[in-house]
Parts: structure tokens; sequence; C-alpha cells
């Protein structure tokens, strides 16, 4: 019987948060969905609305990628770092920030084959244990910041055509 | 403390092996610290230290029993850390929901490959 397709998620030291998951693929077809421009933008998306218009990889060590990502209403998010390891279809280390004033990671993609299936490990590691808490709390802040923006925007919206619809009435 | 400062205080008191065990033996009922020292085979004065940061994070507090002093679990902060955890854990679900559905028309197209490149050496036995 296949593994199941579940989540794990761990916070193995104070640095860390590791995500596992097994995908029902060979590795070198997982390696190449998380590594190839082509492939990454259909899935690597996060909360729904957003797209990826930007996404640059060159994929050596010393090379750098850049994501950005767009929701619909135009706000963007954007990531960037650089490859540290590369060992296809199994490794990579890459460095990843959001920015200047938010700390640097170094994520860990490792993709191990199990009798046909691929477990992906995906670790994050933070500089500090502080870094890791503030970014999964700025995170949280920043999708609820968001989540209401897009109310806010989606309940003038329904003002805006109550009124129009009041005045074509009228 | 603030919002912040607790989920900082309960993410350190989370990070150190025994004081998840600490946690895991107090969800099945509120213990006395003796009882609760002797499945780590550490000294009463350490695990007073663990549950010492326990309890400042919230996670634990002391029973009414004023001779065992008794702790006890303490849900909420716990539910707060989780909560982020959730969120970082949707993030993920979503992305390999659709990593998923990729590999499945990658892998359609890797089988098509593979035949392609087959067939030509075929046809070149037959004739």
């Amino acid at each position: 019987m296949k593994e199941s397709r579940t989540l794990t998620l761990t916070t193995p030291s104070d640095r860390e948060i590791v995500v596992t998951r097994i995908v029902d693929a060979p590795r070198h077809l997982v390696f190449e969905a998380w590594t190839n421009p082509k492939h990454l933008p259909q899935w690597m998306l996060g909360p729904p609305g957003w797209t990826m218009p930007v996404c640059e990889i060159d994929l050596r060590p010393g090379g750098k990628w850049h994501f950005v990502w767009r929701q619909s209403d135009g706000t963007e998010m954007e990531m960037r770092g650089v490859y540290k390891e590369v060992t296809p279809p199994e490794r990579v280390v890459s460095t990843e920030s959001w920015g200047p004033e938010w700390p640097e990671t170094i994520n860990t993609l490792t993709l191990t084959e199990e009798g046909g299936q691929t477990r992906v490990t995906n670790r994050v590691l933070y500089p500090s244990k502080e870094a890791r808490d503030a970014a999964l709390k700025t995170g949280m802040k920043e999708g609820m910041d968001q989540s209401f923006n897009t109310l806010d925007k989606y309940l003038a919206s329904l003002g805006d055509r109550g009124t129009e619809r009041g005045a074509r009435k009228a | 403390m603030t919002h912040s400062d607790h989920l900082d205080a309960t993410f350190a008191a989370l990070a150190d092996p025994t004081r998840r065990a600490i946690l895991a033996r107090l969800a099945s009922g509120e213990a006395a610290v003796t009882d609760l020292a002797k499945p780590f085979r550490m000294s009463q004065p350490a695990i007073s230290k663990h549950l010492k940061v326990l309890e400042r994070a919230g996670l634990i507090s002391r029973g009414h029993d004023a001779q065992r002093r008794p702790r006890r679990l303490e849900a909420k902060p716990l539910a707060e850390a989780n909560q982020w955890l959730e969120r970082y854990r949707e993030f993920w679900e979503g992305n390999f929901q659709r990593l998923d559905a990729l590999l499945d028309e990658l892998k359609i197209r890797d089988k098509k490959l593979v035949h392609k490149r087959r067939r030509p050496r075929n046809t070149g036995f037959s004739n």
C-alpha cells in the first residue's frame, strides 16, 4: 500500500521549521517540478489568489534565484536567494530572504526515494530562535492584514454597487 | 506580557524535549513534582527548573493542593502556538496538492517520452 500523503510539520530545534511530505512520483520528476522555472510557478503559490509572474532560477552553486508573487489586487511579495549546493536529483541548499529587514534563512531540500514514491523534506534554518518566531508571527500578521484588506475592498465594492444600483433605480 | 511575548515564551518552552515530555505527561492529568521527576531520571531541582520555564510561559499551572502542589496543563498558550504552525501547514498543504497535480502530468509526459525513445529502435530491428 502506498503511504498516505500527510504533511508533517516539526520544529526539531528552536531555529528550524521542517516540512515533510510523500509525493507519488519518481525523484527526478519531483526535482524537476521544484527547480525548473517552467513548473514552479504552477504550484508554489501559497494562499489562493496569488500568481508567480517572476521565477528566475540559476541552478548552480553561487547562482541566484528570484521569485515574485502577485495578488489580483496588485500586492506583490518578493523572495531572493543564492544556491549553495545543487545535487540533482536529491539535494538543494540555498539561502532565502524576503528583503533587507528579514532574516536570511538556509533552506535544505532533500528528496529520498521510497519504493517509487519520493519523500520531500524541506528544512528552513533561521539565524536565531527570535528570527524564526518573528518570521512565523509576522507572516501570520501579514496574512491576516491581507485578508482584512481584501475583505475591506470587497465590502467597499459591494457598497459601490449598491449605490449604483440605487442610482439607476432612481 | 504582550501577545507576541507570550508566543516567544511558548516557543522557547516547547523547544526543549524534556519540557515537551513533561507536557505530554501532564496531558493525561495533573501530577506532583516528585511524580514528574521519576520517568526522567532527573534531580528534583533540574525538573523544577523546567517546570519554572513552563509555568512562566503559562503552559502549566499549580493545583490547589498545598502539600503536593500538583502541576497541570494549561491549554490556551499551546493552542495559540499551534494556530501559527497551522497557518504554515495550510500554506504548504496547498502547495503540495498543486505539486501532486503537476507531477501526475509530468509522469504521463515522462512515460510518453520513454515510449517515443524506444519506438525508433524497435522499427530499426524490424527492418
